[in-house]
């Protein structure tokens, strides 16, 4: 049954010749085919191309020259320019844009042989924690609650990647996570997802929302496939100057080591009065499965948490402000014409960008404004240094920490869009993980009262993922989560 | 004696400062790797950096990091061993990105001094400020259509460096020599081919006026002057407006300006209300530029010897005035001629050679010293026929207008010519002995006292030889004669 296959299990089965790279191909696209229009996940398939893809890559298993992901279908978040095949991050204002270049994290994957099936659905630049911000439709999430077919989020910015991969529309996806965009949908979905180290993954060629907090990584429906994902994604890139000068480590190994021995942080900061119970619970039962596996649980504190959010929403508006700017009609994109330029930008911006997104440059336009400068900008980069240091300082005492991915499970469509700042909330235990430019990764653990997913979040020290991934292995191994949504391919 | 300018309450000093934007001699922009060369078609040295297509990123292109440390050391200001960049946002259609890459809070070079020198041989000490690098922006022509404007954007990432001075300037004359010898050092470093024309050198001039012993008045920055004239009338007529503000009982509004050459006036652009807010920001594109002291110091181990020092040089070494060793210094390639020419000879004379005579040529010709029809070694050559005697002082003029028609080497124009110096006293004694058979009269007028006759002797003399004879040996002959 393909649609039970892991991206490990497929891999093994194409080198084995148990099926063709073709055969996967054309089972992801019937089911994006039949599933597409109910969940939105895709705002392109490239059929074409993803069979030329499979056809050699299958050519290539045939001769015994397969590189690490030779004929793996993936979702690729439309997010990451992909060379002659249009990338709109979800906004009408590049709705025509084709980029004439490949990103460096979806070369790497080329490289490595993967098919590209389609480019995934995702809020519009990424803003939002539902996807419902796309200017091509909001994404629904697979799942629903029990006994209640009322369509839920897929979480976002990475719904259309999340929502694919849970529904079993691709092996994999890649997604970019600014604060808490590959988490928080890993955990709307029953999936798993990780935001590795700031500079891990180059950010060449991917549309930029807040350029020092934005980073690429997988997601996947397991610990290991994001594993074998993020050993292709990552590594050093000359073009992007952020990018880290490291080699490359085997994470796919990492996800063996074991926790024994590990010491694992609980921040009592992000325990609220207002959490739901059953997210407390899914906690404690994360944490007491470790201990079970052999790692030492112990208390720490990360004083400056409950900034990360409001200094976030300063700092990722204020770069947004500044990279969307070059969105005005003039060389690429979507133009509306104007009697003068002014008017050209005018118009251009006010019919190509959507509300949030508009919400955003007026935001961080005014953080950055003469006279509000040193009040929001500043002050919030100061922060963001203490909250860098909060981990600097628990990690000399821990070597991973253990949190809730988000504050709920996935809700309704059409839920908290009246305010923002519920929006907001979302992000509110994956944010500071951004702030430190620090690796997340999101792995199911278990599931609420109405039968949604939860996630638990694991935190690790800078570049080292190795450790993340060890700790979610020994979670999703524990936690032995199942059960599948209700909206998924079969066969 | 102080500039100042007569108003009618009494005179008025000028204040000025100038930050100058300096195009960096690069192969590639200053953060992609589209080529820099002017005079491209319009659009085909754009990078997709350039263009800011989505998901580009700026990679810093060290070699325009040396060039801004080297004139940094070149300006002996301080090098910032940390730097950063940030952006400065705002909309045109020839920003691609809508924000230009500069250095606002940390730049790469702290202050520094250059030396300028006035026309009366003294020197003045204008501060620097600093030096930073940034973005040049693309270029909008208005003029290609009636509706349409056309962007070009091969200019769009180009290296720039801005270099702001105290405003320790007090005179046209003053902005006019800073321009120039900022100009002279730029190009000895290699650094700016400092061509205002072709607009890779640009000057906002900061203007205000003030009575003497006043603190700063209110300044106007006056735009975009494109060339050093420009720069001292702007000032001059800036100045002048200013002070016509102020004594009809006005107030000068901190203004952006533009200068109308044409017109020779500045006219108000925007106001202080209507500037930008240009919400500076670090770039988190880039980390902040650390540099390594022992690499600032490799760079200033391979300077060139720049302006103020080979002037020193050649007053010490050559014994010229420091006016000639200013002039001859200025360029670097006069400097290389005149030390050719110089080499093992009569080095004032050489300097005087190529100051008067060759100067003069280059001038009439409309030639440079670069592509100059006389060579440093056959200016030198011609030198060297006069101090052994084979041609005398006069005759030398004669052979260098035919250098300078010709492009030939002075021996071969003597020999062809017959232009060699006669120095057979004999000849020199039958020449003195015609001219006074001729002129009897003349002889007894000089014996009976009239001895400024002595002159139109020796001219007669040097005529009837064509000019060749030794002077030394025919004024000896003439006094024997007339005893």
């Amino acid at each position: 049954m393909i649609s039970d296959f892991t991206l490990a299990g497929a891999r093994a089965a194409l080198r084995q010749r148990d099926v063709s790279a073709l055969e996967l191909t054309n089972h992801f696209l019937t089911a994006i085919d039949t599933l597409n229009p109910v969940l939105n996940a895709f705002i392109t398939v490239t059929p074409d191309l993803a069979r030329a893809q499979a056809a050699a890559a299958d050519a290539a298993l045939a001769r015994g020259d397969h590189g690490p992901l030779t004929g793996i279908p993936l979702a690729i978040k439309d997010l990451f320019c992909t060379q002659g095949v249009r990338t709109t991050a979800a906004s009408r204002i590049l709705e025509p844009f084709v980029p004439p270049y490949e990103s460096t994290v979806s070369a790497n994957l080329l490289r490595d042989g993967a098919i590209f099936l389609g480019k995934a659905n995702l809020d519009e630049f990424a803003m939002g924690s539902s996807n419902a911000t796309s200017a091509f439709g909001p994404v629904i999430n697979p799942w629903t609650r029990a006994g209640d077919n009322r369509q839920l989020v897929p979480g976002g910015s990475s719904g259309g990647s999340a929502a694919a991969v849970a529904a079993r529309l691709a092996l994999g996806a890649t997604a970019t996570d600014t604060g808490g965009s590959i988490r928080q949908p890993a955990s709307f979905c029953g999936i798993a997802g990780i935001k590795p180290t700031y500079g891990r993954c180059s950010r060449w060629g991917v549309v930029a929302f807040a350029s020092s907090l934005d980073q690429a990584g997988p997601i996947a429906r397991t610990v290991e496939d994001c594993a074998i994902l993020l050993g292709s994604m990552a590594g050093y890139d000359a073009k992007d100057s952020t990018s880290a000068n490291l080699a490359v480590p085997d994470f796919a190994a990492a996800c063996r080591r074991g926790v024994k021995g590990l010491r694992i942080g609980v921040p009592r900061e992000y325990r609220s009065d207002d959490m739901p119970a059953e997210i407390e619970t899914m906690w404690q039962q994360g944490l007491s499965w470790l201990r079970d596996a052999g790692a030492e649980i112990v208390d720490v504190s990360l004083p400056h948490t409950k900034y990360g959010l409001a200094t976030y929403y300063i700092v990722a508006p204020a770069e947004a402000s500044s990279n969307l700017a070059r969105y005005d009609g003039v060389r690429y994109g979507a133009r509306s014409q104007g009697a003068d330029l002014i008017d050209l930008y005018e118009n251009t911006r006010a019919e190509g960008f959507g509300a949030e997104v508009k919400r955003r440059i007026m935001i961080g336009t005014y953080v950055l404004s003469a006279g509000y400068y040193d009040a929001y900008y500043i002050r919030a980069q100061k922060v963001r240094s203490l909250i860098l240091q909060d981990f600097t300082n628990v990690f000399a005492k821990v070597d991973a920490l253990l949190t809730p991915t988000a504050p709920s499970a996935a809700f309704g469509l059409g839920e908290r869009m009246d305010d923002p700042l519920k929006m907001y909330f979302n992000d509110v235990f994956t944010v500071p993980a951004n702030m430190a430019g620090i690796p997340g990764m999101s792995v199911p653990a278990g599931l609420d009262a109405n039968g949604l997913p939860l996630g638990l979040q694991v935190l690790g020290k800078p570049f080292d993922e190795e450790t993340v991934f060890a700790v979610a292995q020994a979670i999703e191994t524990a936690a032995q989560f199942t059960t599948q949504p209700s909206i998924r391919a079969k066969g | 004696m102080a500039y100042t300018i007569e108003g009618n309450t009494g005179p008025w000093e000028i204040v000025v400062g100038l930050e100058v934007h300096a195009q960096v001699i690069s192969r590639a922009k200053l953060f992609s790797g589209a080529a820099t060369d002017f005079g491209a078609p319009p659009n085909s040295q754009v990078s997709f950096v350039d263009a800011a297509f989505p998901g580009m990123l700026p990679v810093l292109n060290q070699e325009c990091v040396a060039q801004a440390v080297r004139t940094g050391l070149g300006l002996n200001a301080q090098i910032n061993l940390t730097s950063r960049f940030d952006r400065k946002n705002y909309f045109y259609a020839d920003l691609p990105s809508g924000y230009q890459i500069s250095q606002f809070e940390h730049p790469i070079v702290g202050t520094g001094v250059v030396e300028i020198e006035l026309a009366d041989g003294s020197t003045r000490q204008i501060g620097v400020t600093r030096l930073h690098l940034e973005q040049d922006a693309g270029k909008s022509m208005h003029d290609q259509s009636p509706t349409k404007t056309y962007v070009d954007l091969n200019r769009s990432g180009v290296g720039l460096m801005e270099i702001v001075s105290e405003p320790d300037i007090r005179s046209p004359e003053e902005a006019g020599a800073y321009l120039r010898k900022l100009r002279s050092i730029l190009r000895y470093l290699g650094t700016c081919d400092g061509n205002m024309e072709e607009g890779s050198m640009r000057a906002d001039v900061n203007v205000s006026v003030r009575k003497t012993g006043e603190a700063y008045r209110t300044r106007c920055e006056v735009k975009n002057v494109n060339s050093i004239r420009f720069v001292m009338q702007a000032v001059e007529v800036e100045a002048i407006r200013q002070i016509e503000v102020w004594e009809s009982g006005g107030e000068v509004q901190q203004e952006t300006r533009l200068f109308d050459s044409a017109r020779g006036e500045t006219r108000s652009m925007r106001s202080k209300e209507d500037a930008h807010d240009y919400r500076y920001f670090p770039d988190p594109d880039l980390l902040p530029l650390v540099l390594e002291q022992s690499w600032v110091d490799a760079l200033r181990a391979a300077l060139p010897e720049l302006p103020d020092t080979k002037r020193a040089r050649f007053i010490s070494d050559y014994g010229l005035t420091p006016y000639d060793a200013g002039v001859l210094v200025a360029e670097q390639s006069t400097a290389l001629f005149f030390e050719a020419v110089a080499q093992g000879r009569d080095a004032k004379q050489a300097a005087n050679w190529v100051t008067g005579d060759l100067f003069g040529a280059l001038n009439r010709t409309g030639t440079s010293i670069e592509t100059s029809p006389v060579s440093a070694e056959n200016l030198g050559a011609l030198l060297d026929l006069i101090a052994d005697n084979t041609i005398n002082g006069k005759i030398a003029k004669q052979v260098f207008e035919e250098m300078v028609a010709t492009g030939a080497a002075p021996a071969a124009i003597v020999e062809a010519k017959g232009l060699r110096q006669v120095t057979d006293t004999s000849a020199i004694d039958a020449a003195v002995d015609a001219i006074m058979a001729a002129n009897p009269d003349k002889v007894a007028e000089y014996r009976s006292g009239k001895d400024k006759l002595f002159g139109f002797f020796v001219g007669q003399v040097m005529k009837a030889m064509a000019g060749k004879g030794n002077p030394a040996l025919v004024n000896t002959a003439i006094k024997a004669k007339l005893g």
